[in-house]
């Protein structure tokens, strides 16, 4: 467990640790008295992809002693173009182990804090109480937000960075200095995330490999800054780089009196849903469905039903439950392949793209004998068939 | 000629163009040039009320229109105004 509130005089270094961080030490500007900092410093980084990547590498190589990564999902091969604490032997794994095995390998000296789970308006206060910086390395905007928020209401300092085909945002969020002025956050840069769909993200625009390592490399060093308090903190201003043009700009940010969390008149004084701020909560109709349960009994008493699995080609390769292919994108040009008299189950990887598919083909074609298997073949693979593989 | 900074996301509404020289005194003005020149601009730059969207910011040099005069900042001719919107990363939403 991370120990609260840590004295950094109190902090001692084994002869190891000396010589493994000599070159800090002899910094002038930097010193033993930074370095203990470092080592009595609590981080949260949530994200462990592309920015966390370096941020992590370059905090647990510095010294950083307490390091709590949160992340639930795993690595995938598409990850590996950028996110480089993992590699071919951690596809597969969580994202939040698997770093920190990678992390403890390079510093066995610090403490790592494993938190496998999504952050949500229900845990961020209590994960983020523990920690004296969050460095954020989200990839979503309700997240963000989230982020912004629990770190103002909490008191934290929030290291942001964001990234984006060739470009790179940093700052320091909320940031209190020595004369106890608070710095703008996040909300007084963007009051309101753009609407659904009209900036692409970049799972669909795509991302240049190098970009995060650059800018999470900048949001390692503002984490640093912030713990030693070495430097001038990039509080108040706002960096973002072009790797196209080669061209960076530092702009002047000054806090809002019309910001919700703390302007003159704060409105929002609890974590709020952060999906429907974004606009992202969209009711949807519900779909026909059938647990995996349900499918392993039909299946096992020789029921007659077509199986159709949404999922794509490469993703089928991987695993497969013998149903017969047609992707998403596809489908409602195959629907004259999909039976109309029998039950028909579909399923993806966990349930979304096959209720999508299920809808269209009953919006354009009237189809009444959709069965949508909850949680997909994810689901199957945990509660009937844990020898699958998982992708 | 005040030159105007375009963001990779909004490239594909100007031709691919990154930078672009505007004559105009004023933000408002130099919005107007640009959506006559790129119409698909405008959805991005003016929001229903025809201000600039809160998850778009634009800086006339290093400085945030919110604290100058908002739309009506005005633009000298070698200003250099940039357009930065929200970006937050990886997730398909």
């Amino acid at each position: 467990m991370i120990q609260k509130s840590m004295n950094h005089e109190n902090i001692q270094f084994s002869k190891e640790e000396l010589a493994r961080y000599n070159r800090h030490i002899i910094i002038k500007e930097f010193g033993l008295e930074s370095q203990k900092k470092l080592k009595a410093a609590k981080v949260l980084v949530i994200g462990s992809g592309g920015l966390g990547s370096p941020v992590l590498l370059y905090l647990a190589a510095a010294g950083v002693g307490n390091i709590g990564i949160v992340d639930f999902d795993v690595v995938d091969d598409s990850n590996l173009q950028r996110q480089v604490l993992f590699g071919v032997t951690e596809v597969g794994k969580f994202k939040a182990e698997a770093a920190k095995q990678r992390l403890q390998s390079l510093n066995p000296y610090i403490n790592i804090q494993v938190h496998k789970v999504q952050l949500t308006s229900k845990n961020a206060l209590d994960l983020i109480k523990d920690y004296d910086v969050v460095a954020d390395g989200t990839d979503n905007f309700p997240t963000r937000y989230l982020v912004n928020d629990a770190c103002v209401l909490s008191g934290k300092p929030n290291v942001y960075a964001s990234i984006f085909q060739f470009e790179g945002q940093v700052s320091v969020f909320n940031y209190t200095n020595s004369k106890g002025e608070v710095g703008p956050n996040y909300r007084d840069l963007y009051a309101t995330p753009p609407p659904p769909g009209l900036v692409p993200s970049c799972a669909e625009g795509g991302v240049l490999g190098v970009l995060p390592g650059i800018i999470g490399s900048l949001q390692a060093l503002e984490v640093i800054k912030v713990v030693t308090g070495i430097g001038e903190i990039l509080s108040g201003r706002f960096f973002i780089f072009d790797a196209l043009s080669f061209e960076s700009r530092t702009f002047n940010l000054k806090r809002n009196p019309a910001n919700p969390l703390n302007g003159t008149n704060p409105t929002i004084k609890e974590l709020i849903d952060y999906e429907q701020f974004c606009g992202l909560k969209v009711i949807e109709r519900p779909v026909k469905e059938i647990s995996v349960k349900e499918l392993e009994e039909w299946q096992d008493r020789g029921e007659d039903f077509q199986f159709i699995d949404v999922r794509e080609q490469h993703e089928y390769d991987i695993v497969n439950l013998g149903a017969e292919l047609i992707p998403l994108g596809v489908v409602a040009q195959h629907a004259d392949k999909i039976d109309r008299k029998k039950k028909v189950i579909i399923h993806c990887k966990t349930g979304n793209r096959s209720a999508k598919a299920i809808r269209e083909l009953e919006d354009k074609f009237g189809f009444n004998n959709l069965y949508n298997l909850k949680a997909g073949i994810f689901g199957y693979i945990d509660e009937v068939n844990p020898s699958l593989q998982k992708y | 000629m005040a030159t105007v900074i375009i963001p990779t996301p909004l490239r594909k509404f100007t031709n691919n163009n990154a930078r672009l020289t505007v004559h105009a005194n004023t933000v408002t003005e130099m919005i107007q040039k640009l959506i006559t020149e790129f119409p698909d601009l405008k959805k991005h730059l003016l929001d229903a009320n025809g201000s600039v969207p809160s998850f778009i910011n634009i800086f006339v040099n290093d400085d945030d229109i919110r604290n100058l005069q908002r739309e009506q900042t005005v633009v000298m001719d070698n200003a250099t105004v940039s357009i930065v919107p929200a970006i937050a990363g990886g997730a398909p939403l």
